[in-house]
């Protein structure tokens, strides 16, 4: 007989991340080997090295497996629907100008159904910044193809192995516009966690993709072993290139892992541009949204 | 309280429906817009992206509706009055998230000038084929309260009205209005801002420590907190609990959607409006809204002459449907004629009520245009028989 041992308990006490989950809905339900909680955990981490003040973000999800991630922080969390966590976020930010927003979502959400909308908001250089959790495959539903499955990785929907051209998510918001591209895998703790610090003190679209492993589905359908065996896969498969050519950074099927900051320019952001523009054609007479927001107040 | 006198171009103007329903908007608070280009309702957007810079107010014209309806959503837990605008087509994309607002509890508007359908349909023409679309278009169960305008100054007029009762509910509220009456010009008077009554959105009094952002009030509306002020609140699509916290059960279910339909149906008597004309000892009552009670008027007057005792009952507010009164009126009258652009929408609801008490007679049009006030006339003669 094993000992139980209750690890909420212990981990509401001891885990250093704890103040900023919500302990109340822990354990996750995230499988073992799963690399979305280290994501979070980095993420947590760079909130509490930055001076963010944490009462003016917002943490905007879709759905999936990271769609989860929103309602496991203790932030103004957003649990939306599916593809569409960029748009909300879009509205979030633009009405209270003063808030961060930080979508957190996964491949299939923002790459798959939300593909157009995150192609626009790199267009815009909008100001949010997207993490985007890549683990290859649709896992939430079951380990179907994704527009990021490599080929010919084996997906339930695509058994005799995937035959479609992935995307190059970085390089796909990179050439939109994105004035912060980066990609690292769940191994790459610190590293993701100075990525996030950067890019919660930048402005304009802020991308960084974190491959995770995916033990329960793509891992298993593939026969590439647990989590740890894929761990150990991107220690010795990923090669750090800071400033790549995004058209470099494909990854194909247990092919190198090419990770790194790819861009990170001072370029002007949607609301920078928008300010600026209308200052100048309007003059006195523009009058932008307050930063904390257009509401109607009862007048004292 | 009142208006805040920025948005409101208090005057006598001449202004088609479209521009109308952007002047109320403006009136009525809303600060932030997200739309996408589609015919015949993109003059309001056009009026608002040229408006807004000068009032405090952002318009981002997103890639499809699919994010307007999304970003809209997301502005309205700002506590910023939010708004979208579209026709059928659009309002179909719009569905998915139209629920989420329905499931967050999100006050907004949703503005649909209605052409034909289904379909890409007829672009540039008349169609009320959404009035059912606006009550149950997104998935699963909801009560929804919708609006529709017969004339350029209620446009105006009602819109205001639709954000009011967007906020006093905490649910989405669809704005009906039609191609027609999107596209006549007519005299359009601007109040002053001080005789324009504006709810303003009622933000939780309770600590962040205290508060749980679905505790409904006594009208089963719960209290609001906007993102960014300290609540660290969660909110989900998801049936949730009063924490906002997902649960996946039979018990939750029943908690959450019951209370999301009861807030609207139990509340119905409050929301109802309608205008009522010679009712009472009539053997003939018209069921309209929208262009379509205009062109009746002709009808009624013609009828009227010929003898026979016609009343009407114009819907303004059409969701929720005056069930009660149309099941009185049933028991006193010999039939119901619902002239509508569509193939039968409000007139199955006209059937449902009068229950079997008074005939119904629907009088359809597949839209392109409005009726020939005759069909109508015959229609009236025929129920009079």
């Amino acid at each position: 007989m094993s000992k139980v041992i209750d690890r909420p308990e212990v981990a509401k006490e001891q885990h250093p991340v704890a103040p900023l989950l919500r302990m109340d809905r822990i354990p996750h339900i995230w499988c073992p080997g799963c690399g979305i909680g280290t994501v979070v955990k980095c993420f947590a981490t760079a909130l509490q090295e930055t001076e963010v003040d944490l009462n003016k973000l917002a943490i905007v999800s879709g759905i999936g497996c990271s769609g989860r991630a929103a309602g496991y922080m203790k932030l103004d969390g957003f649990h939306t629907t599916h593809g569409r966590a960029i748009p909300f976020a879009t509205g979030l930010k633009l009405a209270r100008p003063e808030l961060k927003v930080v979508v957190f979502s996964g491949d299939g959400d923002l790459a798959g159904i939300g593909g157009n909308h995150l192609i626009h908001s790199a267009r815009r250089n909008q100001d949010l910044m997207v993490i985007l959790v890549n683990n290859f495959n649709y896992a939430m539903t079951g380990g179907q193809n994704a527009p990021t499955t490599p080929t010919p990785a084996k997906t339930s929907t695509m058994p005799y192995g995937n035959f479609e051209h992935p995307f190059n998510v970085p390089h796909l918001v990179a050439s939109c516009g994105a004035s912060y591209v980066a990609r690292w895998t769940s191994l790459h703790v610190r590293r993701m966690t100075k990525s996030f610090k950067e890019a919660l003190n930048r402005k304009g679209f802020r991308f960084i993709e974190v491959v995770t492993p995916c033990a329960t589905l793509y891992a298993r359908l593939n026969k590439l072993g647990l989590g740890l065996d894929l761990m150990r896969f991107y220690h010795q498969e990923s090669e750090i290139r800071n400033g790549a050519d995004t058209r470099d950074v494909a990854i194909g099927y247990q092919s190198k892992i090419i990770c790194g900051k790819f861009v990170d320019e001072d370029r002007p952001s949607y609301l920078e541009t928008m300010h600026e523009y209308y200052r100048k054609v309007l003059g006195d007479k523009y009058v932008p949204t307050p930063p904390e927001g257009g509401m109607l107040r009862e007048q004292n | 309280m009142e208006a805040d006198p920025a948005g409101v171009l208090t005057g006598a103007h001449y202004f088609d429906g479209d521009f109308a329903c952007g002047e109320g908007a403006m009136a009525a608070g809303c600060r932030f817009v997200a739309g996408y280009p589609i015919t015949p309702s993109t003059e309001v957007v056009e009026r608002i992206s040229r408006r807004f810079p000068l009032i405090g107010g952002t318009f981002i014209q997103m890639e499809d509706e699919l994010a307007s309806m999304a970003a809209v959503a997301g502005a309205s837990w700002t506590g910023t009055k939010s708004m979208t605008v579209t026709s059928g087509p659009g309002f179909s994309l719009m569905m998915e998230n139209i629920g989420l607002a329905t499931m967050m509890e999100l006050p907004c508007v949703v503005v649909n000038v209605q052409r034909g359908g289904p379909s890409t349909g007829l672009p540039t023409m008349v169609g009320q084929a959404d009035i059912m679309q606006a009550r149950w278009g997104s998935h699963g169960d909801y009560e929804t309260i919708a609006l529709s305008p017969q004339s350029p100054q209620e446009a105006f007029d009602l819109v205001i009205d639709a954000f009011n009762l967007a906020e006093i509910y905490r649910t989405p509220v669809m704005f009906m209005m039609d191609e027609c009456v999107g596209h006549m010009s007519e005299k359009v008077v601007i109040p002053k801002p001080e005789e324009i009554e504006i709810v303003p959105r009622k933000l939780t009094t309770k600590s962040p420590e205290e508060f749980l952002p679905y505790v409904p009030d006594e009208n089963l509306v719960p209290e609001f907190a906007r993102a960014g002020d300290g609540y660290k609140f969660h909110t989900t699509g998801l049936t949730h609990d009063e924490r906002g916290y997902p649960v996946m059960s039979a018990e939750c279910q029943e908690l959450n959607v019951r209370r999301l339909v009861d807030k609207i149906r139990r509340n119905a008597e409050k929301i109802v409006r309608f205008e009522e004309e010679a009712t009472d000892g009539a053997d003939v009552v018209l069921i309209t809204y929208g262009i379509t009670a205009r062109v009746a008027r002709m009808a009624i007057d013609i009828a009227r002459k010929k003898g026979v005792k016609v009343g009407v009952i114009r819907l303004i507010v059409v969701w929720p449907f005056p069930e009660k009164h149309i099941r009185e009126l049933a028991k006193k009258i010999k039939a119901f004629v619902v002239p509508e652009i569509n193939y039968g929408q409000i007139a199955l609801e006209v059937e449902r009520c009068s229950a079997g008490n008074a005939a119904t007679r629907l009088v359809s049009h597949m839209g392109g245009g409005v009726h020939n006030p005759q069909d109508i006339v015959d229609a009236i003669l025929e129920a009079a028989k």
